[in-house]
């Protein structure tokens, strides 16, 4: 970012998020970069920044799409770049029809499932047909939904049945990419941006001028996003709104460029990489699904096509690999290498999804480790309702959470919900080690690895999660020793057996090395792999998460170097290691042009040398280092060795970067705007309100508020949006226990517009109740001009804002209401992450009131708004303005 | 005793023999993100206790308030509208004006920044002021002048220290100091959440209980060649340490370069040497007016008057009430 | 002096931790680090506290079924129950083959949530362990 010419922080507070991290965008702005911050409140990060432009939260796309549509139609995008390294020329096939031709749905929407099938979305094939997905074909989107498969794009675009294509490389072509992203964003303009966001012409025409005044080949502009993109129904769309525009623009794959997750965990990326998710297996492979996994010839068939371009063709030496890590000896070619040992997925398993299987007494034990639900995840209170059907939970941690003690102190017992002496669920808390009690690796949020070493022991009966897991699994698996049980094979025959010292502690180092892989047989048996272009299919190579290979190559803790950062150059490559194969910035062939030279002087890092027949630069080239720029292979030989000498998105199953996703995305292939499950607005777009794939929950403990337009809208007539604040952690568990944080930000509060204080009578600094169709909560009210009522569609959209760092409970040094018990529960379908940063809520002065009463003013509220478990989860708003059979919709 | 005021090297002054050279602080308010790290740094590295009431303080972001006992660093937030930001550039455009320290080689455009078309206030018509404040270890600095037991004493580094085992918390310091920065440290920690487990009840002893603390400007760390802890931790550089020269040098640069971006309002505060305190150690470049910080305009150590030591002090405690005042009123225009 | 890494947010920031008569005494930035440049946030500033804060608990606590208070428990006591529990869950829940007589080879019984703030190391055995014993409603804060 520190190279960036102009930086857009949009769904991100990252002055107050992640501040240090910030100084490289202060950097940037001390060299003359242009930073603006485009978000519903002013905060540090608007404070410091050269603008600040007030966005209604949810509205995004509106912004980014208008911003794509200002590019193409006064021809400001990047020529060359488009027209080589993105699938713009690309034909789609004719049976496809977009969002603008049928009143916000695309092809294929299945009323019924309230889900797409994407197979009219493909890329034309020669002849008549579409190009499919690999295996049996198109999986239809409520099945791929319920895998939550759009995750499983963490290291690589979706797969494809082959990668020839057709072109049109004049791009006049009606079905070319490039006309259908043309015309489906036409009606995104500045005076829609007015309308649906808030934005004044004035502040469009400033961010405009400013990202294009500062992209092309000397320049380059870099976008930063956090969970104020993802937190939304439609989140993975946000994304790949802003994917478009970077493309188009010729941002990625540059310096200065591309549009930067900015992660709030120290191993949240590290956790998706080698995943605690229900989704997943290491390295982004997909967890088998009942019916489309079934053996693992399909399982290999339809994640990564041998004959669709880039690494993923290689997808079985990084499953069978895996396998030979778990399962060792027991792994081999007539067991199919030990996949029927993985456990099958019939559906989404998600963390809420588990909740709900909590309430309905399916869930028997729960593991909490280092996460309080109880405060942090959406709906608190269903959240702790379903623990208290729990028979047993385990909760690790450093201090005593509300997830821990909400069966004696927790906002159900006051309310009188759950009585302390009726819960059977027996809590287990054990106290863990803090980061300097264990040693081990953390993937920060450029993909880098780095170790910690262990400083001292931990106190008391405190553990680290690897002991304790470790002495866990050695338990079970004795206790199983002598069973006979088919069943029990996995846990037996499992590769358990890690060095320890003498405190049973295992060797983290053992187990980083296991991630890394070994050669199993030949002259190299047992040594450490050294990249996993070396991994096999044949069950010679074992590697526990295959991106990570290379990390403990030669057999050295890569994730420790350390040389310092002043003695090297600019991409630092040898502090840490980044996945994949230590590469700093991905897809960095893209740095060049398609001859192989760099774009500009200015923006240099890789190019390809002529007299030495290779990519060299800055960094560690991102693409088959001896690839000519000009070389264009047969793309039917498939894998690595189809990619042509420009198709610098190796990870693509066409090289390509996509502006139009023909698969992957179950929501829509172009990003479309759709309003919040909850919102007084009126979608302006399409008949459409809200997305038409989100996932609902119509259950009745899981209310929402009706939508502009409906009867009941006005009882719950503004928008909260929640967040975080520098000198608190998440749900507060690292935070609120530490007086050095809690005197910083002792207290829960609102923050409102001086006008909604006026409207509602609210006191500065003193209580006010936010009501919501779940719950209702009281905070402190802070009156500032920094949040600004919007005028929308006519009317004014009132915004309040709620720190969600306080949960009720009496432990912690400061504690309080907490923001998320007021939200709902809807998904995106491709990731199943809730919305959290957008939904409906009325306030008024004065605390709470306390126990049933507390119950019976959220009830009056629904009863008043007409709220029914239908309310607000109708797939498609209005079926004779979107040509759907109003009969097939449940 | 050495001299009572205007220009001097403080170092020299205190008949040190040798040739450090003064070490402060430039606060740089311009590019603070208002995260505190400084705030916790400094307390986490001097064992000072936590001292807020762990209530909302009523002042924005700010629930620390003010510089005391246990906090050496405390970041005030301002939310000003456009009137105050225009008067603002205003009244530093007029400190130019006057002729007030040339900072710096003057920018093509300062005639007249307003018609630059680098014309910066993007956000005009609101700002969040975030600014660390500190100990400025006063050229002539009150609290040592009239520390009756020789407890506090000018550092090698120019720096003025309390000597923890010489105090007998006498408090005369604390009237001394003209911008109310060294306090009494109360014997005992605020009372925290009533109904806790019984392990939050042994807070660990309150040290140096009762008598005058404030920075160190870390002495303790300057001795072993370390940067203070506030400005080591600081993400975004807005608290610099070095030599109090080059200090002031960077501070007039940075004032300069702002004005040349349009951005009079910039000023200095504790650079000139010829004011009340013969200059501070911790200069500051600050986007108002002082007292809408909390800063005493024009701060006078007492002894540089002595006879009127008292009726000064009376009126420095006056000044910073109506600075307070100023700024909460500032926070609500 | 040992170098470490921030536990809070994503970006990295080193740290140098002190130790003296094995207890931790100071944490800071590492000037090292090309990510941090020795810097810290007030977060990343109050690490130490993190670790030796009066607060932290360092105790098993358990509460049975119906309780109104905690009481005390060993470790080793601890471990060996929860892992009856497990076992117990896990062949109560267990699910061989689905309604089509497709393997499932599963619990839906037994659930884990966290890993975001844990080591790649710790989450890749908690996976482990959980995917052989058939569990896969393992979650953790990146669907948050």
């Amino acid at each position: 970012m520190a190279n960036a010419d102009c930086i857009v922080i949009q769904g991100s507070n990252m002055a107050e998020c992640h501040p240090v991290g910030y100084q490289w965008v202060a950097e940037a702005k001390a060299r003359g970069a242009k930073v603006i911050h485009v978000d519903p409140r002013f905060t540090r990060t608007s404070a410091v920044s050269d603008k600040h432009i007030p966005i209604r939260a949810g509205s995004d796309v509106v912004l980014l799409g208008a911003l794509i549509n200002y590019v193409i139609s006064n021809d400001l995008w990047f020529k060359e770049y488009v027209g080589a390294y993105t699938n713009a020329a690309t034909l789609v096939h004719d049976d496809y029809r977009d969002a603008e031709d049928l009143g916000g749905l695309f092809s294929g929407f299945d009323a019924g499932k309230g889900a797409y099938d994407t197979s009219s979305w493909g890329y034309a094939e020669r002849g008549e047909g579409a190009i499919d997905e690999p295996g049996p074909g198109s999986e239809h989107g409520a099945d791929a939904t319920a895998r939550a498969a759009g995750h499983s794009y963490g290291s690589g675009g979706p797969p494809l049945e082959h990668a020839e294509v057709q072109r049109d490389d004049s791009l006049q072509d009606p079905r070319t990419v490039f006309q259908i992203v043309k015309r489906h964003y036409a009606r995104y303009t500045a005076e829609m941006v007015q309308d649906m966001c808030g934005i004044s012409v004035a502040d469009f025409e400033y961010l405009v001028r400013a990202i294009t005044d500062n992209s092309g080949r000397d320049r380059t502009t870099c976008f930063a996003y956090a969970v104020g993109w993802t937190q939304h129904s439609l989140g993975a769309q946000f994304i790949r709104a802003a994917a478009i525009l970077q493309l188009l623009l010729g941002n990625m794959g540059r310096p200065g460029g591309g549009i930067m997750a900015l992660r709030g965990h120290a191993s949240i990326q590290g956790s998706t990489d080698i995943p605690t998710l229900f989704n997943l297996l290491p390295g982004y492979l997909p967890m088998p699904s009942a019916g489309r996994h079934d053996s693992l010839d399909e399982y290999l068939a339809t994640i990564g096509s041998k004959q669709q371009k880039g690494y993923w063709a290689n997808a079985d030496a990084y499953t069978i690999s895996l396998l030979k890590a778990w399962w060792g000896e027991a792994a081999n070619a007539d067991n199919d290498w030990a996949y029927d040992y993985l456990p099958r997925l019939t559906g989404a398993h998600g963390t809420y999804e588990t909740v709900m299987g909590m309430l309905d007494d399916e869930v028997e034990g729960y593991f909490l480790l280092g996460q309080n639900p109880a405060v942090g995840s959406a709906h608190g209170r269903m959240q702790r309702l379903a623990m208290a059907h729990l028979k047993w939970m385990v909760v690790r941690d450093l201090n005593l959470i509300e997830s821990a003690t909400w069966w004696k102190d927790g906002p159900e017992i006051e309310s009188g919900e759950l009585r302390t002496e009726d819960i059977e669920t027996e809590v287990f808390f054990l106290p863990a080690a803090t980061h300097v009690e264990k040693a081990g690796s953390f993937t920060q949020t450029q993909r880098l690895l780095q170790w910690r070493h262990k400083a001292v022991a931990p106190p008391g009966e405190c553990q680290s999660e690897l002991q304790f897991f470790f002495e866990l699994g050695q338990r079970i698996r004795e206790k199983l020793a002598d069973s006979d049980d088919e069943r029990d094979r996995p846990l037996l025959d499992l590769t358990w057996d890690y060095p320890t010292d003498k405190h049973g502690d295992p060797d983290p180092e053992a187990v980083l090395a296991e991630i890394n892989g070994r050669h199993l047989d030949g002259p190299d048996a047992g040594a450490p792999l050294s990249a996993y272009t070396e991994l096999r299919a044949d069950g010679s190579t074992a590697a526990g998460c295959w991106i990570y290979t290379g990390v403990y190559a030669d057999g050295v803790n890569h994730a420790a170097n350390r040389k310092p950062g002043q003695e090297q150059g600019p991409a630092a490559s040898e502090w840490g290691w980044a996945w994949p194969a230590n590469r700093r910035i991905l897809y960095n062939r893209a740095s060049a042009d398609p001859a192989g030279k760099p774009w500009s002087e200015r923006k240099k890092y890789i190019w390809w040398d002529q007299d030495q027949g290779k990519w060299i630069g800055d960094d560690v080239p991102d693409f088959p280092v001896d690839r000519a720029p000009g070389s264009h292979p047969d793309p039917s030989v498939g894998g690595p060795e189809a990619l042509s000498g420009d198709d610098p998105f190796i990870m693509q199953a066409d090289g390509k970067g996509w502006l139009f996703a023909p698969k992957g995305l179950l929501d829509g292939p172009l990003p479309t705007h759709y309003e919040a499950q909850e919102s007084p607005v009126a979608n302006a777009l399409y008949p459409q309100q809200q997305s038409p794939a989100r996932l609902v929950f119509p259950r009745a403990d899981n209310p929402s508020a009706p939508s502009a337009g409906t009867k009941g809208a006005d009882i719950y007539p503004y928008v909260f949006t929640t967040y975080r604040l520098t000198e608190h952690h998440t749900a507060g568990g690292m935070s609120r226990w530490l007086p050095y944080l809690s005197e910083l930000q002792p207290e829960m509060f609102c923050e409102v517009s001086p006008e909604l204080a006026t409207e509602r009578g609210l006191e500065p600094y003193g209580w006010a109740t936010i009501i919501s169709p779940r719950s209702a909560i009281e905070a402190k009210v802070l009156v500032t001009d920094r949040m600004v009522p919007l005028k929308v569609g006519g009317h004014t959209v009132h915004q309040i804002g709620l720190p969600y760092h306080w949960g009720v409970g009496n432990n912690a040094v400061v504690s309080g209401d907490a923001a998320n018990d007021l939200l709902g529960v809807t998904l995106d379908p491709n990731v199943q992450i809730q919305e959290s940063k957008v939904a409906s809520c009325d306030i008024r002065p004065g605390r709470r009131p306390r126990g049933e009463e507390l119950l019976a003013l959220v009830a009056e509220y629904r009863e008043r708004a007409g709220v029914t478990m239908e309310t607000g989860n109708a797939a498609v708003t209005n079926p004779s303005a979107e040509g759907v059979d109003p009969t097939l919709e449940d | 005793m050495g001299q009572l005021s205007g220009p001097t090297d403080p170092t020299t002054d205190a008949h040190w023999e040798h040739n450090h050279p003064r070490k402060g602080f430039f606060t740089d308010t311009s590019i603070c993100i208002g995260c505190k790290a400084c705030e916790v740094a400094c307390k986490e590295w001097n064992h000072n206790p936590q001292d807020g009431n762990l209530e909302l303080l009523g002042s924005s972001y700010d629930n620390t308030g003010s510089l005391g006992a246990s906090t050496w660093r405390h970041v005030a937030f301002i939310e000003q509208g456009q009137e105050r930001i225009t008067q603002a550039r205003e009244s530093g455009r007029a400190l130019v004006n006057l002729g007030m320290p040339r900072i710096g080689p003057p920018a093509p455009d300062s005639s007249d920044p307003a018609e630059a078309d680098t014309t910066p206030p993007d956000t005009a018509d609101f700002r969040w002021l975030m600014s660390s404040d500190v100990c400025k270890h006063c050229t002539h600095a009150g609290c040592l002048d009239v520390c009756p037991t020789g407890a506090l004493f000018r550092t090698e580094f120019g720096t003025v220290v309390v000597q923890d085992d010489v105090c007998n918390g006498c408090g005369t310091c604390v009237a001394g100091c003209p911008f109310g920065v060294i306090e009494r440290r109360s014997n005992g920690t605020v009372k925290v959440a009533t109904s806790r487990e019984d392990q939050h009840d042994e807070h660990p002893a309150v040290p140096n209980a009762g008598i005058a603390q404030k920075c160190t400007l870390c002495y303790d760390r300057l001795v072993d060649d370390q940067t203070p802890a506030c400005a080591k931790a600081c993400p975004t550089t807005s608290i610099k340490f070095g030599d109090h020269d080059a200090m002031v040098e960077t501070a007039k640069e940075r004032v300069a370069d702002l004005h040349a971006k349009g951005l009079t309002e910039a000023r200095l505060y504790g650079a000139n040497e010829n004011d009340g305190v013969g200059g501070t150690g911790s200069v500051f470049l600050l986007l108002d007016e002082p007292e809408v910080y909390g800063l005493p305009p024009d701060p006078r150590v007492p002894t540089a008057d002595l006879p009127t030591m008292y009726r000064r002090a009376g009126l420095a405690v006056a000044g910073m009430a109506a600075a307070a005042a100023l700024a909460f009123l500032g926070g609500r225009a | 002096m040992v170098q470490s890494i921030c536990p809070y947010c994503a970006v990295g920031c080193g740290q140098r931790v002190y130790v003296k008569d094995e207890k931790v005494v100071q944490i800071e930035g590492d000037p090292d680090s090309p990510i941090s440049r020795g810097r810290l946030c007030p977060k990343g500033s109050a690490s130490e506290q993190l670790v030796n804060s009066p607060g932290r608990q360092t105790k098993v606590l358990y509460r049975a079924p119906r309780s109104t208070e905690w009481e005390r428990l060993d470790l080793g006591t601890a471990v060996e129950m929860i892992a009856d529990r497990f076992i117990e869950t896990r062949r109560r829940t267990w699910q061989q083959n689905d309604s089509e007589g497709r393997l499932l080879r599963r619990t839906m019984g037994i659930a884990s949530l966290g890993g975001a703030t844990l080591d790649n190391e710790e989450n890749y055995l908690i996976k482990k362990l959980f995917t052989a014993a058939g569990a896969v409603q393992v979650e953790n804060q990146a669907r948050i």
